[in-house]
This record gives C-alpha cells, structure tokens and sequence, in this order.
C-alpha cells in the first residue's frame, strides 16, 4: 500500500507514487493514482518535468533547481507539490540501502522456502 | 485557388483546466463503452434505444484489441454500459482483461446477473466498480418507467454485494419528474447497502426523447433539486449532470462544462465513436474503431471532434450573466429537443429554454436517431408509464438476446 500522506518537506528525497501514472497532455499531464483512483491533473509542462524527475535528486529542492525553476516561482512549485504529496501522488522516498534489502529478501526465501539453498 | 480553412482558436498556455478541457485532452476522461445493445429491460426513457443485440457488435477478439488500444493511449478507467452489459456471454472475460491490461472499469448494471457468486467474485476483484441503476426509490415509482420487477432485481443485487463485502457501489438514478421528490429516499436507501448515491440529469436522448415531455423535471423540482446538491451534494456523485443549474447561483461540485468530444466519448457497440453517451445520432458519429487507425485516429483526428473542441464563442448564451458557470447547459438536451446548440438549454433554469421550446418552428420535426435496437416483441414486465398493459411474466419469454449465443 502506498505511505499515507506525509506534510512535504521539500529539502527530502521525493518520487512520483509507484501507483501513480502520468499521461502527457497539451497542458502538462493527466495524473492518475491506480489505489485511490483519484484523478488529477498538472498544469504546466514544467511542472511535469519536476515530478519525473524527483527520484532522481536527493531533494524536492535540488530538483526544482535542476529543471530550471526560476527563483520566483519556486513557491508556487513547492505549494503545487505539496498539493501531490497530500493526495499522495508524490511519495517520500525512502531509499533503502541495498543491503538491507538483501537481508530482507533472505529471511523472506528462509521462511517461506526452507528446502531451498 | 486554395480552400481557407476556417481558422480553430489555439489553446491558451495555463489558466483554468475547464478552459484547457474546452480545446480536448490527447485521449478522454470519460470514456463510456456500450459493450451491447442487448438488455432485459425496456426501461421507456433508455438512453440507447437498447433492447436487442445487434450481429454487428464488437467480438471478443475486436473487443481485446480495444482494450490494448486504451492502455496504449493511458484511458486509465473505462465506464461499461449497454443494454445490460452482463448478458454478454463474454463480459466476466472482458471485465479481466481490461483490469489485466491497466484499465479499470466502472460498469453500469441492471442487476439481473448479480447473483451471490458474481457478487463474491466482483468482491475479490480489484479496480472495478459497480453501478446499479434505480430510478425510484421505491417499487412503484421505480417499475413505472424501468418494468415489473426491476425494483426488486436491482435490490437484490444490492444485498448479494453489500453481503460478498464488496466496496463503493454506486446507485445510479435519473431524476425524473416522478423521482425528483424522492432524493433522501434515494440516500436512505443507498445508505442501507453501504453504498453511494450517483445522480444524472435525464436527457431527451434515445427512447427518452418519446418520455422527456412527461417525464423531465418541473422548474419548481429543478431549484428543488439544486438546494438539495448544495446541501448534499459533496456525497453525491453527479459527474457532469447538472452544471445547467450553476446558473442558479453557486457553482455545484463536478465538471462543468459539456465535455463531448472533448474529454468525453462513447464507443458503442458496433464500434461507432460518438461525441458523447447521449448523442446517438449521426450528427455526432466521429467515426468506427474498426476503421483503420482505430479508436486512437477517431479520438485525435477526426473532423467532428476537432470542431467540438474549442470554446463557443457566439449565440445569445455568450451574452447571459450566468454563462461562465452554465456554459449553456447540454448538448444533447439541445439538439433533442430540436433546439439550437448555441442557445439555451431546453431546462434554462433562467427560464430562456422554455421560451425557445414554444418558439419552435412546429413544422420542423426535431431530430431523431436513426439507431434503434428496442424491442419489437413484447417485454416480460413491460413498464407501465406508457400506458401498455403489463404482461405477465410467464406468458413472454422473447429474449432480448434472440440470435446470441449465451454461456
Ligand atoms: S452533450 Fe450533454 S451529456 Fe453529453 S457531455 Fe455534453 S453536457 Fe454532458
Ligand atoms: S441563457 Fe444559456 S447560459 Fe444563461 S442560464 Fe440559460 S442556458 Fe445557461
């Protein structure tokens, strides 16, 4: 299930919600959550740009800088994420380090598959 | 000599998403798709004319391909209807290979299917919704205009649902000039079962357009109907139903605008793509997703859509006082009713509608569909609104889905 809402805190590492997809229209995207089926949209392109590509900066904020927000608008951005992270759209990302995730996925084969390794 | 093209406004950049909704999305938000024109019933103000099955329709194969094509173009939820979608032998199919492939679906239903195992079965299912449609609170006033017997079969499918556990059932009523004073009825009702109440304004469209003068609701029911939605209209599901009222006053909660051919469509069941649900009629047929280019190509390039999407600019709605919040009401009332497109809606809560219904031109027919699959025969439970005496159930048994095979 997805996190539930987080307040956003834009100086933390963010990503577009795994259950959510992202339908490029004129006017910027269409954004559709498949748990909640709610529907929403993105008003500029710019703004589009900035929710693909939050995974890939260590915070909301190094991402608005790397797609070029102009510093006036940056406000207007941080609400506009907000706005997402409150309907879950957007999600903290918790990026595990990958050795927990080996340790994880080990105890998961022990129990469930004892015959194996 | 060149041909001038009449010049097509260009879209804005920004503003409000109602203005960017008005120039068309890269592919709809609601979708309806009339998987047959089968059904049951012969509810007397039926949208589609629906009653038998057409040997055109769309098969399972063609039916698949509609679906990829859906997920292709990201339509993330589709609203099934019909007929009675659920006596086609391959709906259980359909309805998996849609949620398999990323579209989602809301189906309308009259209930007849809904036994305790589908009920479980739709419980177990993820991303489906389902609709039943109502249209009285109570039998009387129910089977009157949707046929013996249909009170109690929508009503047991409530229970079979709401037993199996399943989630957010909606009901679905057409205001009608009868039901209009039954609306916390209608909540009390739905509230029972656990589930929502969904509203629609009843269009001249189909077999409706035979009933409308009876059947539509009074001015007075209108403003009755608009303090209810401001009163409870946050729990009510109206879609793009009543927008015609925001003239009224306050803007209700919903889409407000008329979204045909722009983010709304019907692919019905032969495969024709029309501009909206309610507009089966040859004026508003964009093109087929038989042909080639399929759905997509109809959707995104198709003439009669590219003239849909654009703001309306002239007529006397442009210069009414209400018209940012009304934009003029239907489409589809309009034309039905033999009224201009870009005048006032035949329910102008201003009154301007029904000052344009006696103005007619009473030699001029208004427009009617040339697509209509009701029954010819009789109808076990015939509604009696029309005056027709109701025929006992075992006496008839024509079956609407004469030539289908059914599993
Ligand atoms: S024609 Fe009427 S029912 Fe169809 S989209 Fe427009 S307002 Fe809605
Ligand atoms: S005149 Fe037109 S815009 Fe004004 S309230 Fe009537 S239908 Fe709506």
């Amino acid at each position: 299930m997805p996190t539930t809402a987080v307040a956003f805190d834009p100086s933390l590492p963010w990503q577009k919600a795994r259950s959510v997809a992202l339908r490029p229209e004129p006017f910027g995207a269409l954004v559709y959550h498949f748990g909640n089926r709610k529907l929403s949209f993105l008003k500029s392109r710019t703004l589009v740009a900035v929710v693909e590509a939050l995974a890939e900066h260590p915070t909301a904020d190094a991402t608005l800088t790397a797609c070029g927000v102009p510093e006036a608008q940056r406000g207007t951005y941080v609400k506009a994420l907000a706005d997402l992270a409150r309907s879950n759209m957007i999600e903290a990302r918790t990026s595990l380090p990958p050795a927990t995730r080996r340790l994880a996925a080990d105890a998961c084969r022990q129990a469930d598959q004892p015959e194996d390794s | 000599m060149t041909a001038v093209l009449p010049e097509r406004p260009a879209r804005p950049i920004g503003g409000r998403l109602v203005d960017q909704f008005e120039y068309g999305l890269d592919a709809p938000i609601c979708l309806t798709w009339e998987l047959t024109y089968a059904c049951n019933l012969a509810c007397v103000h039926c949208l589609s004319s629906s009653g038998r099955r057409d040997p055109r329709e769309l098969s399972t194969a063609e039916a698949e391909a509609v679906i990829d094509e859906l997920q292709r173009m990201q339509v993330f939820y589709v609203n099934v209807g019909g007929g009675e979608p659920t006596v086609r032998p391959d709906f259980w199919h359909l309805l998996d290979y849609a949620i398999g492939h990323d579209v989602g679906v809301k189906f309308s239903t009259n209930g007849i299917k809904l036994d305790k195992d589908r009920a479980e079965q739709l419980a177990r299912t993820d991303y489906v919704d389902v609709q039943i449609s109502l249209d009285g609170a109570t039998a009387e006033v129910n089977d009157r205009v949707r046929g013996t017997g249909s009170f109690a079969t929508a009503v047991r499918a409530l229970e079979n649902l709401a037993e199996a556990g399943m989630r957010d059932v909606k009901v679905s009523v057409v205001v009608t000039r009868e039901n209009a004073g039954q609306l916390d009825e209608f909540k009390a009702l739905t509230d029972r079962y656990g589930a929502q109440l969904r509203i629609t304004r009843f269009r001249p469209s189909g077999r409706g357009a035979d009933v409308w003068d009876r059947l539509h609701p009074t001015q007075a029911q209108q403003r009755e109907l608009y303090a209810w939605l401001l009163a409870n209209g946050e729990q009510v599901l109206t879609g793009d139903s009543f927008f015609h009222l925001s003239a009224l006053g306050e803007a209700l909660p919903g889409l407000n605008l008329c979204g045909a051919g722009r983010v709304v469509c019907l692919i019905d069941p032969v495969g024709d793509v029309y501009a909206c649900p309610f507009a089966i009629h040859e004026n508003f047929l964009a093109g087929n997703v038989r042909d080639e280019g399929g759905f997509q190509r109809v959707w995104q390039s198709s003439e009669l859509f590219a003239d849909l999407r654009s703001p309306q600019t002239g007529g006397a709605c442009t210069k009414c006082a209400h018209f940012d919040a009304c934009r003029g009401g239907c489409m589809a009332a309009k034309f039905f009713t033999g009224l201009p497109l870009d005048g006032p809606d035949p329910e102008c809560v201003q009154g301007y509608g029904e000052t344009a219904l006696a103005a007619r031109d009473k030699e001029l027919a208004t427009p009617r569909s040339s697509v209509d699959h009701s029954h010819t025969g009789p109808v076990r439970g015939r509604p009696t609104l029309l005056g027709i005496p109701a025929i006992p159930a075992k006496l008839c048994d024509e079956s609407p889905l004469a030539g289908a095979d059914l599993g």
